[in-house]
């Protein structure tokens, strides 16, 4: 299979996928499960394949169509798409395991669409991934939005449904009213929307419509969940949590958060945004970002919706490292992306398992707990502390580059953010880890609980193992990384 | 070219039209529905195979009766010409293919035959207007098409479609009038009734005043009938009290077969002859086109009854139309042809959804389609696609001539930038009112309803033109080269 075949081949496994799970679905559970594996393991055998090839400084690149002069739908792999994919179509592996467990646990209704649009998802994550172009990307980016929300409102009772219209209207809202208009801004001023290492609009748009659009763009990438167009992320934790933890830990929001870098390096480019006024804005959103979040999660009584706002924290790390326009960063906030995949997903999947084993939503429920499950409890912690961002958890990693490029520019405030939301982390993840495993369990209602499934069990540990391996084998990744900052800052 | 090609502008009127007589002496349910959709489906079929061959090169010309051209009728069929016949014949069929439940609810079956057989007119009626190559012929078919649309408007038991009707009738009229009164000063002038000749002839007396009295009636008849902003009043009541799936068919081509003859006319005869018409049709058109836009939207915003919100759309998009049309350029004219093949397939699909819709809702407002997504979840998800197309989101159709439009408002020398904000703010008033209807269909308390179903053929025409939608939108050569080749003919009348 060469490249090309390759990148076709993983935008149309997963709707292959699909429709072979909807027919399955009418056999039996089992065979849909399997198909949903079998699906799952070779796109990630395909994305995989790419890995090689790009790090060997290959750019595959494949054009579908023209649908207008200058507008393309092309797909075109490089580093930072690379990374994502292959993180994506990793974790669905993973996911799809835990899924079996948790969907099962709960008896939850209408499984066969929930494994159809989580397949639909991951295809139109795909198509972030690799998107060539401005406008190859908002098609996939909308496609997503429209898949995920059946996957959102899968109860579909009254506040389920309430939830989801949050989700869906502010997503799609921001999207069509700030992010098109700066596409076709884009297209108009540059006259092209690929995605160009250096960036295309250097000499072409200067002052402060540098700041202006780049705002379209932020803001209109909703998923980054940059204050204040994060309440959707909260509003998505009404999902069953496989859905929260792979497409709002990992999928959707790293889209958000990828598109934002993929704009920075490659349609504005480093150096031309360092140059120009009037964008340092963006540094201070993100910032105050992560304080905002972590302090509204210190708060929170609910655990999915302190993991939520823990991730609206943890993108906007992305976002400030992106922001601070050293290479150092850059490099910060593509390994960051895959640190806190790492860690997050584990959170939620324990979050998961204690809901299927125990029923336990809210933190004070949790007293004791790590003596019932104790393997999901250990992998919470790992989780915790790799969102703390201590060694040797994958956390660490990436906060040491952001810090780095932080001292790099000289920017203290990026340093300062950093420590100050790490020492809030610690604040809210120590408690619970605490109160897990040292307090005791409340003598009534009694309690008889144990693991959760094995399935769920095995992938919230093979994603903490992941957690802790990604401090100690980073270095495919950050030499893959190095190569989109080649040629910055010279 | 076959002997049967050589004949098919003719045909595309004729086999219609003959079918009608036939209709009415149809008895039995179903049997005069089945017998127009079959003409119907002919016509279509016409329309493709005349699309084949003015893509192939040139454009077909046909004497009536072997007559030559300027003694006889002339018909003649071009790129603009075939482009606007494959909507007004595919969205008969469509509307045709999935209207039998629909109409049959509210149609006895005594009535059915007459029903069926004016619809058949109104269709050969608009394809006349769009073959023909005569003023005169024109205005004859303009009448056949007016009068059977009376009929279908008024052919629901909703008797407010009937003071509705009435107002479409008046004014409809007042329009037709003011046409024949500009044709009539214009033959009265040149001495003759067909395009060609006419543009020739009106050299020698262009700027006399009968002929700008003439210009000026003929523009506002047919601005009159093709609902341009302020003379749009009677559309509204029309297409909100019209049965449904009537409302498909004429939202989707009525008004667009004016837009169609007034800009054949302007551009074939006026535009070269009268000093300084392309400004004047600017200056008097652009404003409306503007005013339209935002009045058709904003007032749709607010519309609680999903009919007249996506009939007051309708005036809005007329006014995109109008917008590319009067910027008189190559680039703005395609994006106003363009438009009216994508707007179609939009409008089209909506009101087949809205169709749908009622056949299980109790009503068309916003209150009865509350919670109806959970029950309906294929109509309701292409009714989203083609809202989506509305509103002009990439990878519909409607993106496309929105983007070409942008691009020509871009190609002006002043006001390009105001045009664009102009076009995105109100693509973002289209949002908010397609959101309406998403948000109560999709997040509504489920009220109570019929226990209605919706037929399997009106939810296969309805994914048929919601999945156009998306084609059109990723792969659109075929109305783009169309509508390019349409602005080409347009201009090379103005050089």
């Amino acid at each position: 299979m060469t490249a090309q075949d390759a990148i076709v081949a993983a935008l149309v496994l997963p709707l292959v996928g699909a429709l072979g799970i909807a027919l399955a679905g009418r056999v039996s559970a089992n065979l849909r499960e399997t198909v949903t594996l079998v699906t799952a393991g070779s796109l990630a055998f395909t994305v995989w394949q790419l890995v090689p090839v790009v790090m060997e400084g290959g750019r595959p690149g494949v054009t579908l169509a023209e649908v207008l002069p200058g507008i393309r739908i092309a797909f075109d792999v490089e580093p930072l798409g690379m990374l994502f994919a292959a993180l994506a179509s990793g974790l669905w592996i993973v996911n799809s395991v835990y899924s079996i467990g948790y969907m099962r646990g709960n008896d939850e209704a209408n499984q066969t669409r929930f494994y159809v649009m989580f397949a639909v998802s991951l295809a139109a994550t795909m198509g972030i991934a690799f998107a060539g172009n401005l406008f190859t990307l908002f098609l996939c980016y909308e496609a997503l939005t429209l898949a995920t929300y059946p996957l959102v409102a899968h109860k579909g009772d009254e506040k389920t449904v309430r939830s989801a219209r949050v989700y869906l209207g502010l997503l799609l809202a921001t999207s069509i009213g700030l992010f098109l208009p700066a596409i076709i801004w884009t297209y108009g001023v540059a006259g092209t929307g690929d995605f160009t290492p250096g960036g295309i609009l250097a000499d072409k748009l200067e002052g402060p419509a540098v700041g202006l659009l780049l705002a379209l763009f932020v803001f209109g990438i909703g998923k980054a969940a940059v204050m204040p167009v994060h309440r959707w992320l909260p509003a998505a934790m009404v999902a069953p949590t496989p859905v929260s933890a792979l497409l709002h830990a990992v999928a959707v929001v790293k889209a958000g958060v990828f598109t934002v870098t993929k704009v920075i390096v490659y349609v504005f480019g480093v150096d031309h945004l360092f140059g120009s006024v009037g964008s340092e804005w963006l540094l201070y959103a993100a910032s105050f970002t992560i304080i905002a979040a972590s302090v509204v999660a210190l708060r929170q009584q609910n655990l999915k919706r302190l993991l939520a706002y823990s991730t609206v924290a943890q993108l906007s790390y992305v976002v400030m490292a992106a922001a601070i326009l050293k290479p150092l960063a850059e490099i910060g906030a593509a390994i960051h992306i895959v640190a806190h995949a790492f860690g997050k997903i584990t959170l939620f999947f324990a979050a998961g398992a204690i809901y299927t084993a125990a029923h336990k939503t809210e933190l004070w429920q949790l007293r004791g707990i790590g003596r019932r499950m104790p393997i999901t409890m250990t992998a919470f912690t790992i989780g915790a502390v790799s969102m703390i961002g201590v060694p040797p958890t994958a956390g660490f990693v990436s906060k040491w580059y952001i810090i780095a490029g932080a001292f790099e520019a000289d920017n203290y405030v990026a340093a300062m953010t950093i420590i100050a939301s790490t020492a809030l982390n610690a604040a809210y993840f120590l408690p619970i880890v605490y109160m897990a495993w040292f307090e005791r369990e409340p003598a009534s209602p009694p309690q008889s609980h144990g693991e959760a499934p094995w399935p769920a069990v095995l992938a919230l540990a093979v994603t903490a193992f992941l957690t802790l391996a990604f401090f100690f084998f980073n270095g495919p990744v950050l030499e893959l990384e190095r190569q989109i900052v080649e040629g910055i800052g010279q | 070219m076959s002997a049967l090609t050589s004949h098919l502008p003719a045909l595309q009127v004729v086999a219609p039209m003959l079918m009608a007589p036939f209709v009415l002496l149809l008895r039995g349910r179903g049997l005069p529905w089945a017998a127009a959709t079959a003409a119907s489906l002919l016509a279509f079929a016409i329309a493709i195979r005349l699309t084949v061959v003015v893509t192939g090169g040139e454009a077909l010309a046909y004497e009536m009766g072997s007559w030559p051209a300027p003694y006889g009728i002339e018909l003649r069929v071009d790129a603009l010409a075939v482009l606007v016949l494959l909507v007004v014949t595919g969205a008969s069929s469509a509307a045709l293919i999935g209207g039998r439940e629909s109409m049959a609810s509210i149609l006895s079956a005594e009535r059915e035959p007459y029903f069926y057989a004016a619809w058949l007119l109104a269709l050969a009626g608009l394809a006349g207007i769009v073959v023909s190559a005569d003023a005169f012929n024109i205005f004859v078919f303009m009448e056949i098409s007016s009068l059977a649309s009376y009929v279908l408007v008024a052919g629901g038991p909703d008797r407010r479609a009937l003071p509705a009707t009435f107002k479409y009738l008046i004014l409809g009229t007042i329009g037709a009038t003011f046409y024949l009164i500009g044709v009539g000063l214009i033959y009265m002038m040149t001495g003759t009734l067909n395009f060609a000749d006419m543009e020739l002839r009106i050299q020698d007396v262009a700027d006399q005043r009968p002929i700008l009295a003439a210009a000026g009636f003929i523009t506002v008849g047919l601005a009159l009938k093709a609902a341009i902003f302020p003379l749009h009043v009677w559309l509204p009541n029309a297409y909100t009290y019209a049965p449904h799936v009537v409302t498909a068919f004429l939202a989707a081509c009525a008004t667009k077969v004016s837009l169609y003859v007034l800009l054949r006319f302007d551009f074939f005869v006026f535009q070269q002859n009268l000093t300084a018409h392309a400004f004047q049709f600017s200056a008097f058109l652009m404003p409306l086109a503007i005013l339209g836009i935002l009045v058709g939207s904003a007032v749709a915003m607010f519309e609680r009854n999903l009919k007249r919100m996506l009939a007051f759309s309708s005036v809005a998009q007329i006014g995109y139309m109008m917008l590319g049309a009067s910027l008189v350029t190559a680039t703005g004219l395609t994006a106003a042809t363009l438009h009216m093949f994508n707007h179609a397939l939009a409008k089209g699909g909506l009101f087949l959804a809205i169709a749908a819709v009622a056949m299980v809702a109790a009503g068309c407002r916003l209150g009865d389609i509350s919670g109806l997504a959970r029950r309906m979840p294929w109509t309701f998800a292409a009714l989203v696609l083609a809202g989506l197309s509305l509103i002009g989101v990439p990878g519909t159709a409607g993106f496309i001539s929105k983007w070409t439009l942008i691009n020509a408002a871009l190609e002006l020398e002043t006001g390009g930038i105001a045009l664009v904000a102009l076009i995105l703010v109100s693509s973002l008033m289209a949002v908010v009112y397609v959101w309406r209807i998403v948000e109560a269909a999709y997040f509504g308390q489920p009220a109570e309803t019929g226990s209605g179903r919706v037929p399997a053929a009106l939810v296969i025409a309805l994914w048929g033109v919601a999945i156009a939608n998306v084609v059109f939108g990723l792969a659109p050569e075929l109305p783009l080269t169309l509508s390019a080749a349409a602005a080409d003919i347009m201009l090379g009348h103005v050089r």
